[in-house]
Order: structure tokens, then sequence, then C-alpha cells
């Protein structure tokens, strides 16, 4: 053991997050006291980022099974089956704090190391996509972080050649002080050629592959799992620093091994970096892992072995090789100019041992860091009964088209081309549809097969209701894939709130991921991996909570899907869902409301799980079958906010037939639910499918070569204004 | 010779990121997949065409291209054109032809300061014999999408009047349907690609591979390609 004066107190644990009885059960576990490196172990392993010790009782309620699931949670990305002995490999990710201290690098390495996590099981990634909150458009801080962010994503992906094709964007003022900047990745494998992380054959050497290790990011899965105070921006030294270079040749060089046949276990080393690594192989393996840390490549001279394991340098990958293999991994690593370095042997013990300096630095049994981390019932109660709005309260009296343009003018459903023309989407030469589509469409390489994603998360909506907003998020990314013709299959969940120590907090994350179990159960989409991403708060005050939602399906053939631009002149339009909201549309909690400064927490629209599973099911069939030519959903903005995005991407123009009586607002711009605008050259085939399906669908008009959108007779406004007022926003909000 | 008795090579630098999807382009286009060389070799198996693909060679450190001009396989690059044969450069592979001086100017940080990707409207302006543009008419116009971060051409006055006059530049950007400006990086000239004075070798900033099929929007890249390998064929 290490000298005396490494022998730690309390004080010490409660710096690095723990609390007094975690600190007492450590001491337990142990039958003495932990020196610092072991005790950085523990607060790292049992930290909220590493051990889910708050939301694990309630994640444990999603379903994660299903005939299309290869691999649950617990991995480092999930699996489903999308056919013809392929699998897609996904997850997301948060990288919200380093991002706030450090936009740039905080992204990129958000971006690197979900790119790591589906390398790690072998699949080449094929598709990047993200989900991002920022602050309100005024606020001084927010054209630093949006500009950070988007060239830090654009930065990583850009360079390691993954195209980044879809993602979402919001402007909120609870992130003003604690962005969010959630990654996903997805890859291509071989269903029978998956890689695991459970270490085995005890005496098979240990590896460590890619960059060497520095002193940067240290401890930052205990600083994730901390609330943001103001001195926050001092902890600078905890983001990690990326390097895309290199994390393109460690991707190719683990590519190129795996298809050696020559690892048994691989573990890429993210948040906690050597510890989470180490201690996951050795525990889901039920061994032991014996490391010798004067071997590890350092980048940086005198690093202590608290140093070493609690780094979370970039770009770094631990593998269990098979015995016989390791000249042929070292060529392969030699010969992408990588480090390779034996650095130690699965063991039969069950513990952790760490040599340095001759001497023993940690020597902890495994079980407890991973079994006996803390899980948490954490108080919570029931969520706040909410008003439900009537739209005559709030409607006004002015033309459809005024109000229409406020709203394509507005920060949170502008154009986001500033953004995504940043990332490059095509690299590959496989994106089908790139970012400004419903759901994001690539082809698998070398097939007609394609695979569809999208990231979706109303926070408002979760606000004003949390189960309703965790059931809407699945339903919005189920209609964004059905509205291009494709299968969803599964997801994956980035959970994002603020301190579940407060019980308002944790009914919003219970609530939320209840009413997100029940749509995914309901739509057949079960969750496969996740992450969750707590104490998202500020001086105390939480974010709205946004529990993302990462959706991945499949098409056989990518050029039956439909796009959401008008393609004809002269074709009908119709919307699939609910006809009967002409009188009162759903105006709480839109984007409406918010347009009209009515800052009030209203009902948000209720989610019908039968009607989405029935309405998408038919607008997917009616795609592939022909009789659909394009298809929008109807989300943010409502209806009128549809029809002028598929007439902006088209320049076509259409004429709506607005109803005669009833609240036209409402009509117009409520986000009633299961709703979608789509467009047929074959009514009368789609009208005879619909009633077949016992699915309602209402003629709306038809799209025109005008130029125009009309509403009724009296109220027109030409597409290309339309168009100038949607791109405008954003390019102006970062012109400053 | 017939299309698919052209070999075609394709240098893979660390860091090259769009070589599969140039190889898969050719292939597509001569159904003879093109040879990856990889950067370390210092020779070159005769090729009838060689492409510097797109991509962030060696992370685009230090200086797009710098480093993988001085890469092994470059001097055989450069002895093969100063054979005559015929080089393209894509984009990154463009960079790499300037910075080992086989077409003329510079290649600096985008006007705005931005990567950009998008379709880009590129306009055929040349007079100089090259096979490159050989099956191409005057004015012709190709939408074919760019994505970079330094792909403002730059060479001063004198240089810029010497390639007009030489019949060197290309390619400009002209007026699109897209969003934004036709010139997507600020650009002297709105020059999009340039020749080497002999016209064999070519750099351009789009990326035709990505061009390549309706599914990808457009087929001009395809288009391009194809006429650039027949003039290579006859």
């Amino acid at each position: 053991m290490n000298a005396a004066s490494d022998v730690m107190t309390f004080e010490n644990a409660a710096a690095m997050g723990l609390s007094r009885d975690e600190w007492a059960l450590i001491n337990q576990r142990l039958g003495r006291t932990p020196n610092l490196c072991e005790l950085g172990i523990f607060s790292a392993m049992w930290s909220e980022h590493c051990s889910y010790k708050s939301s694990k009782k309630w994640l444990k309620t999603l379903p994660i099974d299903g005939p299309q699931v290869i691999e649950g949670p617990g991995e480092n990305a999930g699996a489903v089956d999308i056919g013809d002995g392929l699998a897609a490999i996904f997850k997301i990710e948060s990288h919200n704090h380093p991002s706030f201290i450090e936009p740039y690098q905080g992204a990129a390495t958000g971006v690197g190391g979900i790119l790591r996590d589906v390398f790690t099981m072998g699949a080449r990634p094929v598709a990047l996509l993200n989900a991002l909150r920022f602050g309100e458009a005024s606020h001084e801080k927010t054209r630093h972080l949006v500009g950070g962010v988007v060239s830090g994503i654009g930065g990583y992906g850009n360079c390691i050649g993954i195209p980044t094709v879809g993602g979402e964007v919001n402007f909120d003022k609870s992130y003003n002080g604690n962005i969010l900047v959630n990654a996903m990745a997805v890859g291509l494998a071989n269903s029978d050629r998956i890689f695991r992380s459970a270490a085995t054959g005890p005496g098979n050497p240990v590896i460590y592959v890619g960059a060497k290790t520095g002193r940067d990011g240290i401890h930052g899965a205990t600083m994730a799992s901390a609330e943001f105070s103001d001195e926050t921006e001092s902890k600078r030294p905890t983001v990690q620093v990326g390097d895309p270079f290199t994390g393109k040749l460690l991707m190719e060089a683990c590519l190129e091994l795996m298809a050696s046949d020559s690892v048994l276990s691989i573990q890429d080393m993210g948040a906690a970096g050597l510890t989470s690594s180490s201690v996951e192989m050795a525990s889901k393996g039920g061994l032991g892992m014996e490391i010798d840390l004067d071997l590890v490549p350092a980048r940086e001279e005198n690093m202590s072995a608290y140093e070493l394991m609690l780094s979370e340098s970039q770009e770094r990958m631990l593998m269990v090789l098979k015995p016989d293999a390791t000249e042929t991994a070292r060529a392969i690593f030699k010969k992408w100019d990588l480090d390779f370095m034996p650095i130690g042997r699965v063991t039969e013990t069950g513990r952790l041992i760490l040599l340095k300096d001759g001497g023993t630095a940690c020597d902890i049994p495994i079980g407890p860091l991973v079994d006996d981390a803390p899980e948490y019932d954490r108080p919570h109660g029931d969520a706040p009964v909410r008003v439900q709005l009537s739209s005559a309260d709030i409607a006004s009296d002015a033309p459809i088209s005024t109000v229409l343009k406020s709203l394509l003018g507005d920060v949170n459903l502008a154009s986001r081309r500033w953004i995504y023309e940043q990332y490059d989407s095509q690299v590959m030469a496989d994106t089908v549809a790139g970012p400004g589509g419903d759901a994001a469409l690539i082809r698998v390489h070398g097939s007609k097969r394609g695979l569809a994603m999208s990231t979706d998360c109303t926070p408002r909506y979760v606000e004003a209701d949390p189960k309703t907003g965790g059931a809407q998020a699945v339903a919005e990314a189920y209609r964004n894939l059905s509205a291009i013709g494709v299968t969803p299959l599964a997801i994956t969940n980035n959970l994002n709130f603020g301190n579940p120590e407060k019980p308002e907090i944790m009914t919003q994350l219970v609530e939320s991921v209840l009413g997100m179990g029940e749509a995914a159960r309901h739509l057949d989409t079960p969750v496969v991996s996740g992450n969750v991403s707590l104490y998202n708060e500020t001086d105390g005050k939480a974010i709205q909570p946004c529990p993302v939602i990462g959706m991945v399906g499949v098409i056989e053939d990518v050029d039956h899907a439909a796009g959401n631009r008008f393609v004809a002149d002269g074709e009908d339009i119709f919307v699939v869902g609910q006809s009967d909201i002409v009188n009162d549309g759903w105006l709480g909690a839109s984007v409406y409301q918010q347009l009209h400064g009515d800052q009030a927490i209203y009902a948000p629209p209720p989610v019908n799980l039968d009607a989405e599973l029935k309405n998408g099911s038919f607008v997917r069939e009616q795609i592939l079958g022909g009789s659909i030519s394009a298809a929008h959903d109807i989300s943010d903005g409502g209806l009128a906010v549809a029809i002028a995005e598929m007439a902006i991407r088209s320049g076509f123009g259409a004429d709506i037939t607005v109803p005669q009586a009833g609240q036209l607002h409402g009509w117009a711009f409520g986000e009633d639910q299961a709703r979608f605008v789509v467009t047929t050259a074959n009514h009368s085939a789609l009208i005879a499918a619909a009633k077949d399906a016992g699915v309602e669908i209402t003629k709306i008009g038809k799209v025109s070569a005008s130029g125009e959108l009309k509403f009724g007779a009296s109220d027109a406004i030409s597409v290309s204004e339309l168009g100038v007022v949607f791109e405008a926003t954003i390019p102006a909000l970062m012109a400053g | 010779m017939t299309l698919s008795a052209l070999r075609v090579a394709i240098i893979v630098f660390p860091g090259s990121n769009c070589d599969r999807d140039m190889m898969v382009a050719i292939e597509h286009l001569t159904s003879r997949r093109p040879a990856l060389v990889w950067h370390k070799e210092a020779s070159l198996d005769p090729a009838d065409l060689v492409i510097i693909p797109g991509g962030f060679s060696f992370g685009d450190y230090l200086r797009c291209g710098a480093l993988a001009g001085r890469s092994p396989i470059m001097n055989a690059v450069l002895d093969h054109a100063a054979r005559g044969g015929a080089v393209m450069g894509i984009c990154n592979g463009f960079q790499v032809l300037t910075e080992t001086g086989m077409v003329p100017g510079v290649l600096i940080r985008n006007a705005g300061l931005k990567f950009t990707c998008r379709n880009v409207r590129l306009q055929l302006c040349e007079t100089l014999s090259s096979p490159f543009t050989a099956g191409l008419t005057m004015g012709e116009d190709l939408t074919i999408p760019v994505a970079h971060n330094e792909g403002n051409y730059f060479a001063d006055d004198d240089e810029l009047d010497r390639l007009e006059g030489n019949g060197q530049v290309a390619f400009r950007y002209v007026n699109s349907d897209a969003v934004g400006p036709a010139n997507p990086n600020g650009a002297s000239r709105d020059i999009a690609g340039v020749l080497s004075n002999n016209g064999r070798v070519l750099g351009m900033m789009p990326h035709p591979e990505r061009a390549m099929s309706k599914l990808h929007g457009g087929t001009d890249g395809a288009t391009f390609l194809l006429k650039s390998l027949e003039a290579l064929v006859s």
C-alpha cells in the first residue's frame, strides 16, 4: 500500500461527491479505509453517471425485449436485427456539462465517445445524430455556445468521416445555464460478429490501445453527476480534449483487428476511463484484473495511480486478446501508428489489483464496485395537474398567414440550415435523406435496404405532464419514421433531468419513464440502450426535463421512401388522423402559446397510442403501396406549419380549404397528436384504404404551382416569402 | 481500351475518408475496382489515373494536405504526373495537390469561417485541352456537393490572370438554386477547380463521388467522372 498520508477521510470522499452513508459502506466493504486511488475508483463507479443509482429502479420498468433485439441495455450499445444477417448498433449519450464549460471540445468528445461505444461492438459507424438544447436566443452565452457546439460536432464527425444526418435543436431559457448536448451514433455489423465487453479466460492478456493517457478529464464522470454553480467554469481542466484523427485511426485499427478473430472482449475508455473499462470488463466476466500502471502509455510525466485511473483522455480502448493473437494485433496497431501495450491480465481473484512503482496502488474486490453500488428509491410524488387551455381563450383574429409567418421565423421552428450545413451529412455516400426531413435515411452500403433514424423530445410537454411528454417523445419519433415509410424497430434514450434528490424532479423522471415505457411497449419499439444525465441544474434551477428518444427503423428498399416536400402540382392534400378538432385544436403547451408570451403551464396534447399505431402504420403502408407521395408529421406549430414546410422545401404552393366554423387558430396551429399531412395522386385509393383501416382522413386542399399558400379565398402568402423568413432567423441570431 | 481496362489508383492517407466512396463510384462506372494504395508505399503500379480522395489526411493538423504532401507515396505520384500521367485531387486531395505544387494556388479557410456541406453549381469554363473536361461542353452546368472548411481558392492577381489566360481554370461556382451564395467559400474569381499547365492534373473542391445516383439527389458527379474516364480511355 501507499504511504499513510494517502489514507482518506470522509472530507476527501465528500469532495468526490460521495455521501456519508456511501463512505461508510466503502470502509465496511474493504474492511479498512481506502487510499486516494481506491476512493477515486469507488467515487467514479458509484457516481450517478456510472451507477445509475437514482434511475436504475425506473429504467428496469422499460421494455427491452422483442424478436428484433439482439443486444439490450448493458453493453456499450444496443443492437437490433435489420435483416440480411445485419445488426444496427446504436446508442445516444449526453455530454452536457463539458459542453457548457468548453463547447467545442465538449461536443466533439461527445461525438467521439458515442462513436467508440458503437465501434467497440464491432460495428462500422454509419450515421450520427444529435439532440441539442440551448438557452433563449437573447441570452448572452447562447451564440457562443451554439457556435462552439455546432463546430465541435462537425469538427469530430466531419474529420472521422461519419455523416451527421439528423438531429433536433431547441431554445428555452431553462437551458441558459445548462445546455444539453446529446449525441447518437448508429453502426452496422454482421449479427454474428458482435463484440462484447465481458472479460474471459484468466491469464489472457489485457491490452491498452489508442492514444496516450494525460491529465485531461480527470474525474469527469463525477463532475457530470453534480449540479452546476457559478464556479463550475473553473472546472475547465475536467473537460476532455478530442482528437478525431486519432479516433479515425483507432476505429480503423479496431475494425481491422476485429475482422482478424483476435479479440475476446473489448471496452472503450469513456466516462471514468481506465477505471470503468477495467471494472466493467472484469465484473461482467465474473473475474478479476491485474494491471501494471507503470506500463500505461502516458502523455505526461509522474502521473499518479489516481490520475491514470481517473483520466478521461479520449481515443483509448481496453481489450482482452486471445493468448496467441498478440503479435497479429500489435502489427495492426503499428500500421496505424497507435500505442499498443499489454498492461495486465485477467485473473480469477475477483479483485482489481493495480501495481505502481513496485508496490500495490489498489487492491479492491470488484463485486462491491458494481453489484453493491448504491441504488436509491428517491422520493417522488404525483405530477401536478394542469388546466386545459381552450383555444378560444388565446386565439386572435389575425389571418393564418400572418401567424404562420411569425411562427416560421420563431427560433424554435425556423430552418436549421445554418447548423446542419456545418455537418458533413454525405460522407460514405449512402445518405438518402439528410437533415431537414422527418427522419434521416441512409442506405445499407451495397444494398437497397435503408436504415432510418430520428431524435425527438418536446420538453415543454414533459414539463407540463411528464408521463404524457415521455410517451409523446416516443410517439413523435414513431411518426417521423413512419412519415418516410420506415418500420420503427427500437429506441435508445437519453434522460436529461435536474437534481433527482428533489422530489419534484424525481417525479418528472419517474413519470416520464413510465410514459416512455408504455409508448415503447405499445409501439413495439423496445429500449436497447441509453444514458441518464441528472443534476442538470445551475444555482438550484433545473432545466426543462428532456428525455430524448433516438429511434431506428428499417425499410426494404430506399427507393420506396417518401419525403416531406410536395412533389407534384394538383395532388390532393389530406390530414391523416383525428378530424374533429376543427372547433378546438389543442393550443395548450404549443409553440403558438409560447409565441403569445403566455407563460402559464397548461396540459399538453394527449397521446393516444392506439391512434399513433394505427395512423403511423397506415401512412407507412400507403407510402410503400404508392398511394402516398409525400408525408410530414404534424408536431410543433401544428397543421399550418407542416403544410408550409412541405411547400417551402418544394417550391410548390397549396390551396387549403379552411373550416367554415370554429376556432381557426386552433385548427391551424393546434398540436393534436397522431396526425400527418400527406399528398396523393390517387385520392380514391387512399380514401378506400383509410376506410378499410379505420383511419380518419380529411381532404384539406391541393398542391398548386402558384407559389402561394392560400388559406381559403382571402388569405394568401407567397411561399418564397415564407422561405425567406424561415431561413433568416438562425443566421441572424448567429450574426449577433 | 475499354473502361474496364482502365487502371485507377486511389491514394489512402491516414484520415482519408472519401477513399471508399470514390472507389465505389469508379467501380460503378468502370466495373473494375480501383487499387487502394497506402501512403507508406514508396512506389505506384502503372496507372491511367491516380485519384487523391477527400477527407482529413493526418487530421489536417499543421495545414490541410501538408503532411500528406510529404508522404512516401507522393514522390511516386509526382513521378507519375511528370510522365504526363493523369491525377485528380478532390477536396482534401486538391489541398494535397496545391501543397505539392502539382496545381497552382493555395486553399485557405472558407470566407464564412465555417465548414460548409451543400450542393453547388459548377460551370465548365476552361479552354485548355484536358481529359477531365474533354467530354463536357463549354458553359455546361453541373450540380455537385461541397463539404469543406478550407476550400477558399487563393492566388495573386497575376497568377489568376495567367491561369485564366492559359485556360487552367476548370470550374467556377455559378448561381445555384441552393439557399446561400453561389460561391460557398469566397474563392478568388469563384474558382472551384484548376488544372495543371499540361491539363493532366485536376484539383477540385466539389465531390463528384457524392452525386452518383438519384438517391444522392443528382447524377452530375457520375456524368463528370464518366466523361473523364472515357477521355482517358480514348
